[in-house]
């Protein structure tokens, strides 16, 4: 392994969220002191004397047309088409959950494995490549092993994969169809975590979301950052995120605040909401709850795997985060999922995972409860494409109207349907 | 009894670098006691002023969190094997 190039002019070094100690930009995750966490110190004086909106404008419609507040020193060499994904204006949606203008963040069609861990895929890897890793590997609930897998096997990387062994079939066939080494783990994902933190103690390799942690979170930022540019350079009034470990929440939050650091946006005035399912919500416990930290989930239990972390890295960060700005949680029970999935999907026509219902089902009650005002611009980050986890749905559907190929048997069909859920004539 | 303690990467400058270590103990609490005694600065490390495990660090006890068993009053047996993991680690999808 050779380390070449590692800083740039934009970013010096790692700093200690609880402690403020300083390190070099290197190989490390964790304060050597107070074993909180590191995050990237940029300089924004040099960001800002180079990067300005119509620099950004110019660029072309990826999430590296914001390089310069992402942690890579060289050139992108990974996952160079990843992100800038529609924001969608969803009328249909907003009229139905009662509120004034909702817009979906529409990740499910981020390139290239259909969820937003694409954008913290590329960064991590560029930074691995940066560092000379040739083998690379995560911890995952599914989205994020499909996006290392596919990402490393574009760039000649060799990726093992290690996920909870009952993960959805689509999830499992995601990674391995890129020739990736998947790893199949009897137990929760935390026991997947735990035991990966063992194994990057052990062997030489970037593990995205361990050793690579530093520079792999601030991809997520390039989500708010598409958000705002989308909305003409304005922060919306509220956003609803789902939450595992916790850190887009927290992401979404840091590129609202760096955009208005910048003079990019005018204020940051948004409010931040997380979702979570009833199953497995330690982070949204936390926030109802008035609670000073995390209490664990040891058993999750929900049909939203991909959220199903117990024990959350970033749990008490994102919780600060939704109460510092306004914000508030909720945690939708999997009946509410399900309705949740096939009401964004009947009225956007954006099928979106299991994360996707969490989010809406939790927007929904956070609509009628009165935490989100009736007349907000609210932004909804779905994050994950439906067709990874159809079983989810799938048994939420009777079946099919079966007819021999015949005129006169679908007009008897016909006469069986509710007249209000005839197509029109 | 003994038991075989996993170090994390930023500990084993403690350790000699050492990824694991031996160490004696009736209850978790007593492990990492034991650790310090072998290797001076290690509690202090993992525990703050009042002798409380940090918030950041989780302990595992044969592969389960202490914090669903009876923390560092755990007892342990010969053979068990403790882990140190920076809590902070990991962090899937969203």
């Amino acid at each position: 392994m050779t380390t070449t190039n590692v800083t740039s002019t934009y970013f010096s070094g790692l700093k200690c969220r609880e402690c403020n100690k300083l390190y070099p930009a290197d190989v490390r995750y964790v304060c050597e002191e107070c074993f909180g966490p590191l995050e990237v110190a940029y300089d924004y004086d040099a960001i800002a004397k180079d990067l300005t909106r119509d620099v950004i404008e110019s660029r072309g419609a990826n999430m590296w047309r914001y390089k310069e507040l992402l942690p890579v020193a060289g050139d992108v060499t990974v996952g160079p088409d990843v992100g800038f994904t529609p924001l969608v204006k969803a009328d249909r949606l907003a009229e139905a959950l009662g509120v004034r203008e909702v817009w979906v963040k529409n990740d499910t069609v981020n390139y290239p494995t259909l969820s937003f861990k694409d954008r913290v895929v590329s960064v991590a890897l560029t930074r691995a490549k940066e560092f000379g890793y040739e083998t690379v590997g995560c911890a995952s609930t599914g989205n994020l092993a499909n996006s290392v897998a596919a990402n490393a096997a574009a760039a000649g990387l060799r990726a093992f994969v290690i996920i909870p062994s009952d993960l959805e079939v689509g999830k499992i066939l995601g990674s391995l169809i890129y020739g990736a080494h998947v790893v199949g783990v009897n137990g929760t994902y935390d026991n997947v975590n735990r035991l990966c933190s063992e194994i990057a103690g052990r062997y030489n390799w970037a593990f995205v979301n361990v050793n690579m942690r530093p520079y792999y979170a601030e991809g997520s930022k390039t989500m708010g950052y598409e958000i705002a540019e989308q909305l003409g350079w304005e922060l919306p009034d509220a956003v609803v995120s789902p939450m595992a470990g916790g850190s887009l929440i927290c992401k979404l939050d840091k590129a609202f605040k760096e955009l208005t650091k910048l003079g990019f946006v005018k204020e940051h005035n948004t409010k931040i909401y997380g979702a979570q399912a009833e199953g497995c919500s330690p982070i949204v416990n936390m926030v109802k709850d008035e609670a000073d930290w995390i209490k664990p989930v040891r058993q999750p239990n929900t049909i939203a795997k991909s959220l199903a972390i117990g024990d959350p890295a970033d749990g008490v960060y994102a919780a600060g985060t939704m109460r510092n700005s306004g914000g508030w949680g909720e945690n939708p029970n999997d009946e509410e999922v399900v309705a949740g999935i096939r009401l964004l999907a009947e009225t956007t026509g954006i099928f979106a995972e299991t994360a996707g219902g969490v989010t809406v089902g939790a927007a929904k009650r956070l609509i009628e409860n009165g935490k989100i005002d009736r007349n907000a611009r609210l932004v909804l980050c779905i994050t994950g494409n439906g067709l990874k986890t159809k079983e989810a749905v799938a048994g939420s559907f009777k079946a099919i109207d079966t007819i021999k190929p015949s005129l006169t048997d679908f007009d008897s069909l016909l006469q069986t349907i509710q007249p209000e859920e005839l197509p029109c004539q | 009894m003994s038991v075989t303690v996993i170090i994390p990467t930023p500990l084993r400058k403690l350790t000699n670098e050492q990824e694991t270590v031996d160490a004696d103990g009736a209850k978790v609490a007593e492990v990492i006691e034991q650790l310090q005694t072998q290797f001076p600065g290690l509690k202090e490390r993992l525990c703050d002023d009042n002798g409380v495990l940090r918030r950041f660090v989780n302990v595992f006890l044969n592969g389960e969190d202490i914090r669903f068993l009876d923390g560092p009053e755990t007892p342990v047996k010969d053979g068990d094997e403790l882990s140190i993991i920076p809590a902070i680690a990991g962090g899937c999808c969203c």
